[in-house]
């Protein structure tokens, strides 16, 4: 029953990564694909109607969390006390810049809300990259099951680590690229013209660091967390995660050559998809990794009663099935570009 | 404040209080907007679509609002109260995740179709989307105030070898007599806020003179249902909230009330200060023997006052308690009396034309946040000195490791950003108010599509 919830856990963090993903990279991407009104509002016609469904995978995911596994939960949200305070606050910020930007025509409000939203965006893909990090390497957890993260210390990989050392920087900056990327993509998909030409562009050049910054961190990681090459040795059938981040990464490039929107989206979102999921097997059955191995906490020492994950798994699959038609429904309503008034017909029409 | 447990205590209070000036007003208005569009769907009037998509605009800002003020509440739990969420996250978070699952991922769909679908969904889906908003912000509302109800009132559990506390049934927790008494009581808390501010901003148009064929919609619809919501929210659903606590949290009941000694006729106060050192009430006007039949239904009848109870189980902040909770009863009585006197007109047909009758809903437009919110607060206050009623005291619910000037820190971050969220927040609203029902640019079709999703 835990195995399961951890994997219902993690598949409801990957979505949320796949769908906010694109949406806080087209953020973080905004201000250099789009230089008049008119093409930040297209980049922005793009997420607007989805964002906020997107973000509420975050929410669904943190409340699963929540209830299958209390004790990460308390022990995890608590000791990475002020990076999440921060991530809230980013999160407010990018919510009312896009929710505002559009209220007032004037040369200090869009600008000013446009800056925000980039700004916000960018920071929020930088601190998911940094959490996974964390995690990853593991953290000062004792005997007590708590921990106390301080923003940095040495940035160093010791004993006493901080949110920021050297490793979560350069995990920090592969999310912020390959969100980056994902972001691109979308926006090339969704928008037409000038905006979706540099977005293509960006979506190219970005592929590039994505590549390198993937194989470094890659193998630094197998340095750092011991555990997941045990696992991969332990379950050779687990090389399908990375598998698919390279089968991923490789249909981006390819795509992108063959000028297929639709299809290097998709070919980001399987990258991002294999990146997560082998990173997650890899940790199995940590979740959350302790400097001394000794107190990591796993799945079974996290997870709630068996009566209450019973029910929830009950409840829950209703839920999903409900929530992915709402998705099918609102996305097939808003599929295809952007309308404009040189393409006043967007949207599938 | 040096001591960690009373910073942590501020930052949910605040955050929370802050929060809630949102979705009481959403939750009103999804319910309003429904009548709106049901109106338009029937009689075909473009007026009621018209109004339907004003009130959808000032939806739409507060909704923001509400979402990212929103999300804080959730992490506050582990991040603050990780002790709490450690040994109850097994039961409570069953309640959080299912908002999440069922209500947050219905009301985020259909809102984007709501504000940004109205041409493609037709008029019959653009129904649909109001409807479906309306019961998704419903829905939320149910499972934040099952989760509140089992703090007040823990039902369906039980308390493992190793201290967790686990969910023993799933029904009993969802089925809380005590979630189904205050939901009832908080929403029609909400309906009302959005009543009193659809009414105060007909009331403007009208005493201003303009766009008065939609304020005379306002008026009307925010009077309709406003009185009858004013006068479900005193009975029966505050009563049988109030029967609830007389039952199960006694100390409560007694510091609610400013009943420092146990008698067999107890008064009603009405006004006083209470005087916890001396334990009295201070400058007292009182109703004899009311509080004895309110709670019992007898004139004479045995109630418990706080020196019946031990004082570690007594609420920690009684005057405050105290204050709450007249407050938010003295202000339910006056949406009665202002509702009904406003129904009374509108039947004898002379609302509109009564001048001091807007005036006085125009000026009342504060008054239901503030007693929403001395309402919640009574709620939380009076849940002290429990965290979960009976079973964990809130000093024990903290995080261990969060240590009081991190607390600080992120609290002050918190009140700074939410100053400027506020000020935007009235900004925007003002200009909604102002730029009207039939804004030039939008009647003439001159916002690019872009602006409007394909509208």
């Amino acid at each position: 029953m835990g195995t399961l919830w951890f994997c219902l856990v993690a598949m409801m963090l990957a979505m949320y990564v796949l769908l906010d993903g694109f949406d806080l990279g087209a953020g973080a991407i905004h201000l250099w694909v789009a230089k008049t009104d008119d093409e930040r509002r297209q980049v922005l016609a793009s997420i607007g109607p989805v964002w906020d469904g997107n973000e509420v995978w975050l929410l669904a995911a943190a409340g699963t969390l929540y209830f299958a596994f209390p004790a990460l939960y308390a022990s995890g949200f608590s000791g990475f006390y002020l990076p999440l305070m921060m991530v809230l606050w980013l999160l407010i910020l990018r919510g009312t810049s896009i929710e505002f930007r559009n209220h007032i025509h004037s040369a200090v409000w869009e600008p000013l809300w446009d800056f925000l939203f980039c700004g916000s965006s960018a920071l929020l893909a930088v601190f998911f990259g940094a959490a996974l990090g964390n995690v990853v390497r593991g953290v000062p957890l004792d005997a007590s099951g708590y921990f106390f993260e301080s923003l940095w210390t040495d940035f160093r990989l010791g004993e006493q680590t901080g949110i920021l050392d050297w490793y979560t920087i350069l995990t920090g900056v592969l999310a912020l690229l390959a969100l980056v990327m994902h972001g691109s993509l979308w926006v090339r998909m969704k928008t037409s013209g000038a905006v979706s030409e540099r977005a293509a562009k960006l979506g190219g050049q970005s592929w590039w660091g994505v590549l390198a910054l993937t194989a470094v961190v890659t193998g630094i990681t197998f340095q750092v967390q011991p555990q997941i090459l045990t696992n991969f040795k332990t379950w050779t059938w687990g090389f399908v995660f990375p598998a698919l981040a390279v089968a991923g990464l490789a249909g981006v490039a390819f795509e992108l050559f063959k000028k297929d929107e639709r299809k290097a989206f998709l070919a980001s979102c399987a990258y991002l998809a294999g990146m997560l999921t082998s990173a997650v097997f890899g940790l199995y059955p940590m979740v959350m990794p302790a400097r001394n191995p000794v107190y990591s906490m796993t799945v079974a020492s996290a997870k709630a009663a068996d009566y209450g994950l019973k029910v929830g798994l009950a409840w829950w699959i209703v839920g999903i099935i409900l929530a992915t038609g709402y998705f099918r429904f609102v996305y097939r309503s808003f599929a295809g570009k952007v309308p404009t008034d040189d393409n006043p017909h967007g949207y599938g029409h | 404040m040096e001591h960690a447990l009373d910073v942590h205590r501020l930052h949910f209070a605040f955050t929370i209080t802050f929060h809630y000036i949102f979705p009481q007003l959403t939750m009103g208005l999804a319910l309003l907007l429904v009548y709106l569009k049901t109106k338009f769907l029937r009689t075909g009037d473009e007026h009621y679509n018209r109004a339907a998509r004003f009130w959808a605009r000032i939806f739409g800002i507060n909704f923001a609002l509400g979402v990212v003020t929103g999300i804080p509440m959730e992490f506050q739990f582990g991040t603050n109260w990780a002790a709490f969420s450690k040994a109850a996250g097994g039961v409570i978070g069953q309640t959080l995740a299912m908002e999440g699952v069922f209500s947050f991922f219905l009301e985020s769909s259909f809102l984007g179709l709501f504000l940004f679908g109205e041409k493609r969904l037709g008029r019959m889906g653009h129904w649909w989307a109001a409807f479906l908003v309306w019961l998704g912000s419903w829905l939320s509302g149910y499972f934040i105030v099952a989760t509140d109800a089992w703090m007040q009132h823990p039902m369906g559990y039980r308390i493992a070898a190793n201290g967790q506390i686990e969910l023993a049934s799933f029904w009993d927790l969802l089925l809380n007599k005590w979630a189904a008494a205050q939901y009832a009581h908080t929403m029609l808390g909400a309906v009302q806020t959005g009543c009193f501010v659809m009414a105060a901003v007909g009331a403007f148009y009208l005493l201003t003179k303009r766009d008065e064929a939609y304020g005379r919609t306002f008026v009307r619809a925010g009077v309709l249902v406003g009185v009858i919501a004013a006068v479900l929210q005193l009975f029966p659903t505050g009563d049988w909230q109030g029967k609830m606590i007389a039952e199960h949290q006694q100390p409560t009941l007694a510091a609610m009330e400013g009943l420092f000694r146990s008698t067999d006729e107890a008064p009603l106060v009405i006004l006083g200060q209470p005087n916890v050192e001396k334990r009295k009430l201070e400058n007292p006007l009182e109703i004899p023997n009311m509080l004895s039949f309110l709670t019992y239904r007898r004139w004479i009848a045995h109630v418990n006052g706080l020196d019946a109870f031990p004082e570690d189980q007594w609420p920690d902040r009684i005057s405050m308690l105290y204050f709450s909770y007249h407050i938010m009863v003295g202000l339910g009585t006056i949406f009665i009396a202002v509702m009904a006197l406003a129904a009374l007109l509108l039947w004898r047909g002379n609302l509109y034309q009564s001048r001091w009758m807007l005036w006085a809903l125009l000026l009342c437009v504060p008054l239901p946040y503030i007693a929403n919110t001395a309402g919640w607060m009574t709620a939380e206050l009076g849940r002290q000195p429990w965290l979960i009623y009976g079973l964990m005291r809130t000093a024990h619910g903290v995080s261990p490791r969060v240590g009081a000037g991190n607390v600080w820190f992120t609290l002050l971050g918190f009140m700074g950003m939410y100053a400027v969220l506020a000020i935007l927040w009235l900004f925007l609203v003002w200009r909604e108010i102002e730029i009207g029902p039939e804004p030039p640019e939008i009647m003439h079709g001159e916002i690019p599509a872009s602006v409007l999703g394909a509208d």
